[in-house]
């Protein structure tokens, strides 16, 4: 267990951060110069780390497996990013940010990292704005913030609903001031394939060039992880279709220890599933929520008659539906967090109230938000006793400003019209909270190894609130990494460039060949598809939204067979020396289907019920809660970090016990 | 000639190149129709225009290379352009997303540069003929009257040539069409309120020019 | 529904290159167009060919990973929408549909439906950035207002995702759109102002060395751009780029 140094600094919460700053050994500008660093994924949390490592000086080597570093998957976040900048003196404060992080990761994330990030959430949104991030504004001139994702108070900053796309974009442009520098050199269509180790420390990366298929040796004084998360071990989540774990998980095989794996956020509002042929789920901002109403129908006969396509969503009457989060939890209603939202429209789904032909979607209405926007909008514009239509036409104004892309995209994948029948919403994976186990300075358990954003495990606990992903991805890569980073590297002045053509490169590399000629010339029978389906349809089934530990231990040994399956029977057409995307993904489902298996195990141990973790063995049986996830703190109030042990299944947990020192551990309760 | 410039050089360029051609097509076409109105006037305004020395040494040759400089840049853009994409579609639809006219200014533009060259052949060689070889300045005939608007009657005489002329002012229409809005984008005139009015007076300008030339051509066509 | 495909397959970037005929059956109508190509690489794999390479990622419309030219048209005949936005319903049962990629001097195909953009990459490093460094210490993301109609404009600019249809529906190939965007999006910002004059300059001639051809304001950029970028940002561009020009070092 003494590998397990959370490393947090001495002294009260609020101070910890600045007084460690303030301690933390510095690397002197003309050394930074001697310093090389890889950076893995060019995401928020990649990207800006990238920049500003190079800012500072440091020789920073960037990789991404797309063709451009714009083009990370943080560039799909819509909603926003939350910040504690207070400007709508709602009573914020880096306090109310830390505490509101906290009690929605469900108690079970480092108070030291939570604070820090609060605290640092209003350098991004400075940082940013100073690039030219184009935030949505007032009238006024000044920075527009909305309320977001059940919390109290409006300190989310948002740029249409494309924020993560303008944040990306940002940083991509500060990466692309480095690389005009010489500064950043920049590795598109390329993916890493293993961790090398020198001596105990993380000296290099194996990584193949996508195009040419070239095998290739880099090597730095550090290696940052910035790979992002593992939601595509369900196959249908939305990250993009190249969105991996093989990074995360090639450091983990390494010696890094992997952190509570089966916290997985599943994101209510996505566009629900159409057929067997579909490759991905498309999410919708949760600001929806804000405004859109969800229900289902209160009767079966309903239900029966809308899948028959006998009856409108519209032609039902108010009385006969349920507005099951209004009716759950009448503090919250719609407003209610993501894993409570997701598991109130799978009981509905289960008990077969779903409104579409797979009987998993549920209706998201905006016509009262329409009717009242309307009316708001008739006594603005001065109009005496406005008709229904005249209403509904100001109403839909309204709402086409505040969601119009979001509509519009809803109406091309679905062939429906929004604003005049309801949308129909489904649960889907979304975000990973768990991820590579970091200490204090985001270094994981393999030193001069470093994991940031959304493929460290730190900041979220169980659950992840809305529009604090992109905050986390940026506070780690603009201000925390390069921080911690000099720590580390302030004793690698003297150590010179790092040679390649060292034996653990040698071994390294071979071991990454030996796997790719596996895969080209293993004469198997199925597509590499074929088996991330059947993955992910166990994953979903038994390691979704409710876990039992029936299920858990089938879904174990059912990956397992995977696997075993997979690797006599995958088959992947043409050659390595060259565009192959079968082979890359042949890599990538192998890691998945070990990292499955883990998560399972993960899921299985922890008996109880927390944030994106729901064991249906857990949970309150009497009381105004019944029903209602339990929580077990006296058991379970700690990370569970895995170190690889050959098979995922003999992975031995390790456990950092979290102490709350400033919060007073409560139920979460929306009701 | 395009060689150490920008694109968007050359961009502003044809555009102001293109400015400076509508202007003096306006003026064109507003002392052609003067024959329409009055021969007199006509005749008085074409001896100006044909023997004031600032006209004739200053915004002739202005006139003239602007004319070659529109007429080779657009070549050269054609070219450059031609070779940005070496691997043509096997299946385009340009119609599709942008009109016939924006994507075949070369083709009208060597029309109505053909054009031009019947139209010199026409009147402005004899002019220069007649002025700066033969020495005749007075713009008399030797009845000893002004000759211009004999001789644009005279030219338009022949059917064939009518019909040469109204054709190429389709040419011409088309050109202008796409050309005048064009050239206001290039230089980066953009405004929400005015540039859908100059959208419009380009579309006006673009049919009433070319119809007027039309119209006097077939004015003299008939009257002779 | 039941479509013939014709796709243009490369081996890589020194092959020539062909268009191949396939026939894929019992597409159905709600399917995205990649996962119509999905099927049939399914297919491909499971006969042991080569599946078709093609760029795509989010499969959402924002990372701009997805290209092709579809019967015609960058990212197919509808509207607003990238290519993995596309929808099968656009298409009829028997329809012959050509897939080939974004054709320009400055994409070179890599393979199959795949090329290169990194020349919108090299003219954003020539400065489509705002220098300032990472600091917890700029100002006040507040002390400046801007006005509102200004952000948002600035705002439309910036949705640009760098796909690259503007030059492949350009009948020139070139890159106006895309590059006006970002200079757009900095212009409409004070924080832009400082390098305003270096920008434009530096990214027009680096758009011209990566060999786009130039923008004869036919328009189809604006029409094809899947984020409907507006082509008033290319006017804008023109006339920084001619302040620019004109002003003193």
């Amino acid at each position: 267990m003494s590998k397990l140094d959370s490393k947090i600094p001495e002294g009260p919460l609020k101070d910890k951060w600045t007084n460690y700053k303030n301690k933390i050994d510095l690397v002197n500008p003309a050394n930074k110069r001697l310093i090389d660093v890889i950076v893995v994924g060019t995401g928020l949390a990649g990207g800006s780390a990238s920049a500003t490592l190079a800012e500072l000086g440091y020789n920073v080597k960037a990789f991404c497996y797309q063709d451009s570093p714009r083009r990370a998957h943080s560039i799909a976040a819509q909603g926003g990013i939350n910040a504690a900048k207070n400007y709508q003196g709602d009573g914020d404060s880096s306090y109310r940010l830390f505490y509101d992080t906290v009690k929605g990761g469900d108690y079970r994330s480092r108070e030291a990292n939570v604070h820090r990030l609060a605290e640092v959430s209003g350098n991004i949104i400075d940082q940013c704005v100073a690039q030219g991030v184009p935030f949505a504004r007032e009238y006024g001139g000044l920075l527009d913030n909305r309320s977001f994702g059940g919390v109290l108070v409006s300190r989310t900053f948002y740029a249409k609903g494309q924020t993560g796309q303008q944040l990306l974009l940002g940083a991509y442009s500060a990466m692309n001031r480095q690389i005009a520098r010489g500064k950043i050199e920049m590795f598109n269509r390329h993916e890493m394939l293993d961790v090398v180790i020198v001596d105990g420390k993380a000296r290099g990366i194996i990584a193949r060039n996508l195009v040419t298929g070239e095998i290739e040796r880099h090597s730095a004084h550090a290696v940052v992880i910035a790979s992002g998360g593992y939601g595509n071990v369900y196959f249908l989540s939305t990250n993009a279709m190249g969105s991996n774990t093989t990074a995360a998980w090639k450091i983990h095989k390494k010696g890094a220890y992997f952190a509570n794996p089966c916290y997985t956020q599943i994101h209510p509002t996505c566009i629900p599933r159409s057929g067997d042929y579909q490759s991905k789920l498309t999410l919708m901002s949760e600001s929806l929520r804000n405004d859109g109403r969800i229900w289902v129908p209160k009767k079966m006969e309903d239900v029966e008659a809308i899948r028959a396509d006998k009856l409108k969503p519209t032609q039902i009457a108010e009385e006969d539906r349920d507005y099951y989060l209004e009716r759950r939890y009448p503090a919250f209603g719609n407003l209610v967090p993501r894993d409570v939202a997701s598991r109130a429209a799978k009981e509905r789904c289960d008990a077969g109230y779903g409104v579409n032909a797979t009987g998993e979607a549920v209706y998201l209405d905006f016509q009262s938000a329409i009717e009242r926007y309307g009316a708001e909008q008739a006594k603005l514009h001065g109009i005496e006793n406005p008709s229904k239509e005249k209403i509904i036409e100001l109403g839909e104004k309204i709402v086409e400003a505040k969601y119009g892309n979001l509509f519009q995209m809803y109406e091309k994948i679905v062939d429906e019209n929004p604003y005049k029948t309801p949308m129909m919403i489904y649960p889907a994976t979304h975000y990973t909270m768990g991820g590579i186990w970091v200490d204090y300075n985001l270094m994981t358990t393999i030193p001069g190894c470093y994991a940031i954003g959304e493929a460290n495990f730190s900041d979220h606990g169980a659950n992840r609130l809305g529009a604090s992903a992109l905050m986390q991805g940026l506070a780690d890569g603009y201000f925390v990494l390069p921080y911690t980073i000099g720590d580390y590297l302030s004793d690698d002045i003297r150590t010179g460039s790092i040679p390649t053509d060292t034996a653990e490169f040698e071994e390294a590399e071979k071991n990454v060949r030996e796997r790719i000629d596996f895969f080209v010339n293993n004469n198997g029978t199925k597509s590499v598809d074929y088996f991330h389906k059947r993955l992910g349809k166990v994953m979903w089934d038994k390691v979704g939204m409710a876990r039992n530990e029936q299920g858990l231990k089938e879904a174990m040994d059912e990956i397992k067979a995977i696997r075993e399956e997979f690797w006599k029977e995958v088959r992947v057409p043409g050659s390595a020396d060259g565009v192959n995307t079968e082979l890359e993904k042949a890599g990538r489902v192998a890691d998945f289907l070990e990292l499955g298996e883990l998560f399972a195990k993960d899921a299985l141990h922890r008996n109880e019920s927390c944030g994106g973790h729901f064991r249906e063995e857990s949970v309150e049986l009497d009381g105004e809660q019944k029903g209602e996830a339990k929580r077990d703190d006296v058991n379970f109030a700690y990370v569970a970090a895995w170190e690889y042990k050959g098979d995922p299944r003999d992975a031995e947990l390790h456990k950092e016990q979290l102490e709350f020192n400033d919060i007073e551990l409560k139920q979460r309760s929306y009701k | 000639m395009a060689k150490g410039m920008t694109s968007v050089t050359r961009k502003i360029l044809m555009a102001l190149s293109g400015f400076f051609l509508l202007v003096f097509l306006l003026q064109h076409c507003a002392i052609n129709f003067l024959s329409v109105i009055s021969p007199d006037t006509f005749n008085e305004v074409s001896h100006f225009m044909g023997t004031n020395p600032l006209i004739q040494f200053l915004l002739q040759p202005v006139l003239a290379f602007g004319l070659v400089f529109h007429l080779a840049m657009g070549i050269v853009l054609e070219l450059q352009n031609r070779d940005a994409r070496p691997v043509k579609y096997a299946v385009n639809k340009p119609g599709e997303n942008a009109s016939w006219v924006s994507r075949n200014m070369i083709i009208t533009g060597i029309m109505i540069f053909l054009f031009l060259l019947l139209h010199s052949a026409d009147f402005w060689f004899p002019e220069l003929k007649v002025k700066y070889i033969d020495g005749d300045m007075t713009g008399m005939t030797a009845e000893g009257h002004f000759r211009y608007y004999e001789e644009l009657q005279h030219q338009f005489h022949n059917p064939i040539r009518v019909g040469l002329y109204a054709l190429s002012f389709v040419f011409l229409s088309l050109h202008l069409m796409h050309g005048f809005q064009s050239a206001f984008q290039s230089v980066g005139f953009q405004h929400n309120k005015y540039t859908p009015i100059i959208k419009k007076l380009g579309t006006i300008y673009a049919i009433v020019i070319p119809a007027a030339f039309v119209f006097i051509a077939l004015y003299h066509f008939i009257n002779a | 529904m039941n479509l013939t495909l014709k796709i243009w397959r490369q081996k890589n970037a020194n092959d020539k290159g062909k268009m191949v005929s396939y026939n894929v059956t019992d597409i159905s109508e709600h399917m995205s167009f990649l996962e119509m190509l999905d099927v049939l690489n399914e297919e491909l794999v499971a006969k042991g060919e080569e599946p078709v390479a093609f760029d795509h990622d989010c499969r959402e419309g924002i990372c701009g990973m997805c290209s092709l030219h579809i019967n015609g048209e960058a990212h197919g005949p509808d509207r607003g929408i990238t290519t993995c936005q596309l929808h099968m319903r656009m298409f009829k049962d028997g329809d012959t549909i050509h897939i080939e990629p974004f054709r320009a001097k400055a994409f070179p195909v890599i393979k199959d439906l795949i090329v290169d953009r990194s020349a919108f990459d090299r003219i954003q490093q020539a400065g489509g950035y705002i220098s300032v460094n990472t600091s917890g210490n700029t100002q006040d993301a507040n002390a400046i207002p801007i006005p509102k109609a200004d952000a948002d404009l600035s705002m439309d600019a910036a949705t640009c995702i760098g796909c690259g249809a503007c030059v492949a529906s350009c009948k020139n190939a070139s890159a106006m759109l895309f590059v006006s965007a970002k200079v757009s999006q900095y212009a409409l910002l004070p924080q832009g102002q400082v390098e305003a004059k270096d920008r434009v300059l530096n990214m027009v001639n680096q758009m011209d060395k990566e060999g786009f051809g130039n923008c004869t304001n036919t328009g189809a950029c604006e029409v094809e751009c899947p984020k409907n970028i507006s082509i008033s940002n290319i006017a804008r561009m023109n006339r920084e780029y001619l302040s620019a020009s004109m002003k003193d070092d």
